[in-house]
């Protein structure tokens, strides 16, 4: 191990070597560096045509976004700071957070749920028809590529400006992309185990249990603990679109340009983000 | 007359209608003999030993089993056939994160029900033989620790007493040693014949090293992409057969080097 | 019986029953008692727990639910199955479609180049600590706020538009970037960078003699997939901020015509992109992996 890497470093060392004395002689560079500087300054054209082409699109004002930044700060610094008034709506703000919490948490339990049993039909570990396993993927690619804005749209429709809009809104996108992650994991994590439990006559339904389940566990709980911390972010969004949650509340605030209360939001939902973050990092790490 | 425990009868397996994997491929195998299949990576060592046990599908032939053609088996008699073959891995392909006793338990499942075996339901009796089983194989201080725990030896040794648990006629062991250093392979290897030779259980060991083969088996097979161009006792096996089924020429093999 | 021989030739002295752990009710146990499982059971215990408790405290205003629901089937039947323009045209639309792409390309070049930077903090094997746990944090707490909240900060500051919501989307990909770019940074060879300290090269001669070079496909990669991921934020932002594309779009179909048909339409333009986005991002993971 340890003479590998002296030998590693040595021929680091020797490669580099090779080029500094090559370097003070012109017309001894190789034809490499020529290459990458050409496919360099291609590169670098490329996304500069890319920028200023996006840049008129979208009419960015490149100067003034710059400047906004220094602006930006300097107005948080003065305005968006929780004043006194801000700081007797904290209980609503943390009832309202509270229940944005709880939505994140029961969409991603509920979704995984559904997902886990749904991916099982997908993978190739348990041996479904082809034909099944394609249906499986094409459905999760649909619920996954279909924006989550035009479930909360769809939902408004019926369900009105209620909890369960941004509950399904969010199922649906969630239930995408966790079906995918599932069927990605399951065929990672248990093949080999999956292989020998059929060699002993196993049934699938005893293979899942007895293989999938636990040597792919670990990896969905990280997953959904993960999909928790998304899903706080992403309800923000979609509480404005179905007015409801910690995103309607601070809609309101906004709007009012009450720009105290607004900050305390975002203050609370970062802490609360980071905690839950915190907390997973613990649990992924005695899990895994 | 002894009957054969298994015969192939002109079995090809052809993967994707492009692969070729086998080739007319007939011998047969008496019970309590101890047969190891060498030959190159890719020759088809493992598709024949998971054609016995039906993980892999035959495209022409058959196969017999314990005088029953098991290649047109369907879904039950696949399991029926199953649960009395053992098979070792090379990758033990034990599930890592459970305990010993729970993968060697895992044997049992072929004699379940579905649901009785998803939920894990297993009798006292089981319970105790697997504990034997893992006394026999010198594991019982490992029987509550989690596979992943264990040294690639003692991994490889509870994928034997997982295949013994299921009181298996026959043995398919695929590469058992090829990721294991020395001392555990002749470990490995010695446990493999006390078991053959005790318990009469037929055992067919596809096997890289040939000399490992040479001193374990009592009869070798030897195949080159997909057909058998070997087949008979070690001692008859000389040195350019050797050559012929690796396809080298004197002096390109490790063992030319001894 | 040939299988007590067994057991009888080989020298087995240890009495297996001492082994044995018991249940309560005096059965033999067979699970490992691990920290691990017994996280991954409390943690699902607690998850399940709030889901109920989350049910049954949500406020759901005596909704109606199995009207809602086949309501909103019967609208997907009109949205997914008659899509149609009303409001809006194909070339509109698509040129809709170019802004909300321009919009992902923008933060993604503007969000590489500063995480490529915060990289250079972040990476163990050649920032300093102390420095690099700062950048962490601050790439933490960045992480942290709604995308759609940056936008909306930012809108005040900038005025509506694609200023705001370009800065909204490039600090995220910012934090996520950085997280991507230090590990492949971290992947190079300790050796090699060891050696090029040794022979007298500066900081960033090291970088650009070794570190890019050998780590450019993988962040070439990981850029790639953050634009996919920037382009379907854009869509979002723009719904929720006014802030422009094909996102805008979808909100007012929905929100203000009202219009199912046209929701519908767009839905189907945005997943055509979406998807083949996706085929790339696939492929390209494939690639890193």
């Amino acid at each position: 191990m340890l003479s590998e890497q002296a030998e590693k470093n040595k021929k680091a060392k020797d490669n580099i070597e090779k080029k500094m004395r090559k370097a003070p002689r012109p017309e001894a560079q190789t034809s490499v560096f020529v290459i990458r500087k050409r496919t360099f300054t291609l590169a670098f054209l490329g996304l500069f045509v890319l920028f200023t082409v996006s840049a008129l699109v979208t009419e960015y004002d490149v100067i003034g976004g710059f400047e906004s930044l220094p602006k930006a700060v300097a107005w948080m610094a003065k305005q968006f700071i929780p004043d006194e008034k801000a700081l007797s709506r904290l209980s609503s703000i943390l009832s309202k957070l509270m229940e944005t919490a709880l939505v994140s948490v029961a969409v991603t339990v509920c979704a995984a749920t559904c997902a886990f049993f749904f991916s099982l039909f997908g993978t190739k570990t348990t041996k479904t028809h082809p034909l099944l396993a394609r249906t499986v993927r094409i459905v999760a690619a649909f619920f996954r590529n279909v924006p989550d804005v035009v479930w909360a749209m769809l939902l408004l429709f019926s369900f009105g400006q209620n909890i369960l809009t941004g509950f399904f809104a969010l199922f649906f996108a969630t239930f995408g992309m966790m079906t995918r992650a599932f069927i990605e994991t399951i065929d990672e994590v248990s093949a080999s185990c999956v292989e020998a439990l059929y060699a002993t006559g196993a049934t699938s339904l005893q293979t899942v249990f007895n293989g999938v389940i636990p040597s792919s566990l670990p990896e969905i709980v990280s997953w959904v603990l993960y999909m928790i911390e998304t899903n706080i972010r992403s309800s923000t969004l979609i509480g404005m679109l179905t007015a409801t949650g910690i995103g309607y509340l601070f809609d309101l605030y906004y709007k009012r340009m009450d720009y105290g209360s607004a900050s305390l939001v975002v203050i609370c939902i970062v802490i609360l983000v980071i905690a839950i973050e915190t907390i997973s990092n613990k649990i992924r790490k005695v899990i895994m | 007359m002894i009957m054969p425990i298994l015969e192939f009868r002109n079995v090809s397996k052809i993967y994707d209608n492009i692969t070729k994997a086998l080739t007319d491929i007939s011998f047969s195998v008496d019970e309590g003999e101890f047969v190891s299949i060498i030959g190159p990576s890719g020759s088809g060592k493992s598709t024949i030993l998971r054609c016995i046990n039906r993980l892999v599908d035959v495209t022409q032939g058959s196969i017999f089993f314990d005088g029953h053609d098991i290649s047109q088996a369907d879904k039950k008699e696949i399991r029926e056939v199953r649960k009395k073959i053992g098979m070792i891995f090379q990758h033990y392909n034990l599930v890592d994160r459970l305990s010993v006793i729970e993968n060697v338990l895992h044997g049992r499942l072929g004699y379940k029900s579905s649901i009785s075996g998803a939920i894990g339901y297993y009798t006292e009796e089981e319970k105790e033989r697997a504990f034997e089983i893992l006394a026999m194989l010198g594991l019982t201080e490992q029987a509550y620790k989690r596979c992943d725990e264990l040294s690639g030896g003692q991994k490889q040794r509870v994928g034997i007493a997982r295949s013994l648990m299921q009181e298996p006629r026959l043995l398919l062991c695929d590469e058992p040693i090829a990721s294991l250093d020395p001392s555990s392979a002749k470990v490995i290897m010695d446990y493999l014949s006390d078991i053959n030779r005790t318990m009469k259980i037929t055992c067919i060991a596809n096997l890289h090293q040939v000399d490992v083969a040479m001193a374990y088996a009592k009869r070798i097979i030897g195949i080159t992409a997909g057909q058998i161009v070997y087949d008979g006792p070690p001692g008859d096996l000389s040195k350019s057969k050797i050559y012929e089924i690796y396809q080298s020429e004197e002096g390109e093999l490790i063992t030319d080097a001894k | 019986m040939s299988e007590l021989e067994a057991a009888e030739r080989l020298p087995v002295y240890i009495d297996i029953r001492e082994h044995m752990r018991k249940t309560r009710s005096g059965k033999i146990r067979t699970r490992a008692r691990s920290k691990s499982n017994l996280t991954i059971r409390l943690t699902i215990l607690v998850l399940v727990a709030l889901t109920i408790y989350g049910f049954a405290t949500f406020d759901y205003k005596d909704i109606d639910f199995t009207k809602a629901a086949v309501g909103t089937w019967n609208n997907a039947k009109v949205l997914f199955a008659q899509p149609r323009l009303t409001y809006s045209t194909w070339g509109e639309s698509l040129k809709e479609l170019f802004v909300t792409f321009s919009l992902g390309a923008l933060s993604t070049i503007f969000g590489a180049i500063i995480a490529f930077f915060g990289a250079l903090l972040c990476a163990k094997n050649i920032a300093n600590p102390v420095v690099a746990g700062i950048t962490k944090s601050f790439v933490a707490f960045i992480r942290a706020v709604p995308t759609i909240l940056w936008v909306l900060i930012f809108t005040v500051a900038a005025g509506l538009g694609s200023v705001a919501a370009v800065i909204g989307l490039t600090f995220h990909s910012c934090s996520y970037l950085v997280k991507a770019y230090s590990e492949s940074i971290e992947e190079v060879d300790a050796g090699t960078i060891e050696a090029l300290k040794a022979s007298g090269a500066s900081f960033w001669q090291i970088v650009f003699q070794a570190l890019l070079p050998s780590s450019i496909s993988r962040m070439t990669a990981w850029t790639f997939l953050r634009f996919e991921i920037n382009f379907t934020n854009a869509i979002a932002v723009g719904a929720a901020a006014g802030a422009g594309g094909i996102g805008f779009d979808l909100y007012m179909a929905g929100s203000h015509y009202f219009d199912l048909r046209e929701l519908g339409f767009i839905t189907y333009i945005v997943l055509a992109a979406v998807i083949v986005l996706e085929i790339v991002a696939t492929r390209i993971k494939a690639t890193v992996k």
